[in-house]
């Protein structure tokens, strides 16, 4: 049984560590802001969410555990909300993002966000 | 019945974080509690403001389990965006509408959208979201009406 565990939270360990892996090339490779974003975003879902199952799993039913619940309830708030305001400002201070795709409205979505978040 | 309940979260809270169970540090805990409910009910008179969560507690777990599927996917597209030599991005911002009644509502449609590699909330309004995606495809607009929809089915139907 406890080789079970253990060989789960180490598939759960390096499965965090590989997309913690990703999201740092993604940073390098990737070309603008915007994209480097969507990059981050990676380890701070996916890799975070694997990493601490993980050692939930090495830790067992201890307090840790608990500790370690709280720690991802609190980052799966956090995390996108500090995206979102990182991305926002980048919008608001007028970096426009690169579209590949046609669009008629182009302007008409970036117009009145001068105002910032309310 | 608001104090008995504050203080029974805080207690509970403490009693998890500590570890430790002598009495002094559970008698320096209980100091607290008192202390920060007494703290609260006095800027209770100031604003009376209340966090109201209005979710059904059922369908909001099935909604979290979906999300952590949806992470998963969209975690992978991206890696395999990340690590393919020509790096296929399709950058684009476009607006979703969003159908849900309450802020809290709101905020965990727009958080889901972050929570979900690339695709990005970068500005809310009345009725609907700015959202950047890494890799635009006309289905995308499909598949967050869909989470629209879902986030929408957990809110409590008897919202003021």
């Amino acid at each position: 049984m406890q080789a079970v565990i253990d060989i789960l939270s180490w598939i759960f360990i390096i499965g965090g560590s590989f997309f913690a892996i990703v999201g740092a090339v993604g940073l390098v490779r990737f070309p603008d802001f915007w994209s480097r974003l969507h990059a981050v975003s990676v380890t701070d879902s996916a890799g975070v969410i694997l990493l601490i199952v993980g050692m939930a799993l090495q830790a067992g039913l201890t307090l840790v555990t608990v500790k370690l619940l709280l720690i991802l309830a609190f980052l799966f708030i956090t995390g996108p909300t500090s995206t979102h305001a990182v991305a926002n400002a980048a919008l608001v201070s007028g970096l426009k993002p690169r579209s590949s795709v046609d669009r008629d409205d182009a302007d008409a979505a970036t117009q009145d966000d001068k105002a910032g978040p309310t | 019945m608001r104090v008995i309940g504050t203080a029974v979260v805080l207690a509970g809270l403490w009693l998890l974080m500590s570890g430790v169970y002598t009495t002094m540090v559970v008698g320096l805990g209980a100091v607290s509690v008192v202390l920060v409910v007494y703290v609260l009910q006095r800027m209770d008179t100031v604003d009376g403001d209340r966090v109201e969560i209005r979710l059904k507690p059922l369908a909001s777990v099935g909604y979290f389990i979906w999300l952590l599927a949806e992470i998963a996917k969209s975690s992978w597209s991206v890696t395999r965006i990340v690590l393919s030599p020509k790096m296929p991005i399709v950058q684009h911002l476009f607006s979703v509408p969003h159908t849900q009644k309450t802020d809290l509502g709101q905020v965990i449609f727009a958080n889901s959208i972050t929570l979900t590699p690339g695709t990005l909330t970068v500005e809310t309004d009345l009725g609907y979201f700015l959202v950047h995606a890494l890799a635009y495809a006309p289905e995308d607009m499909d598949a967050l009406a869909d989470m629209d929809g879902r986030v929408s089915a957990i809110e409590h139907p008897k919202v003021a």
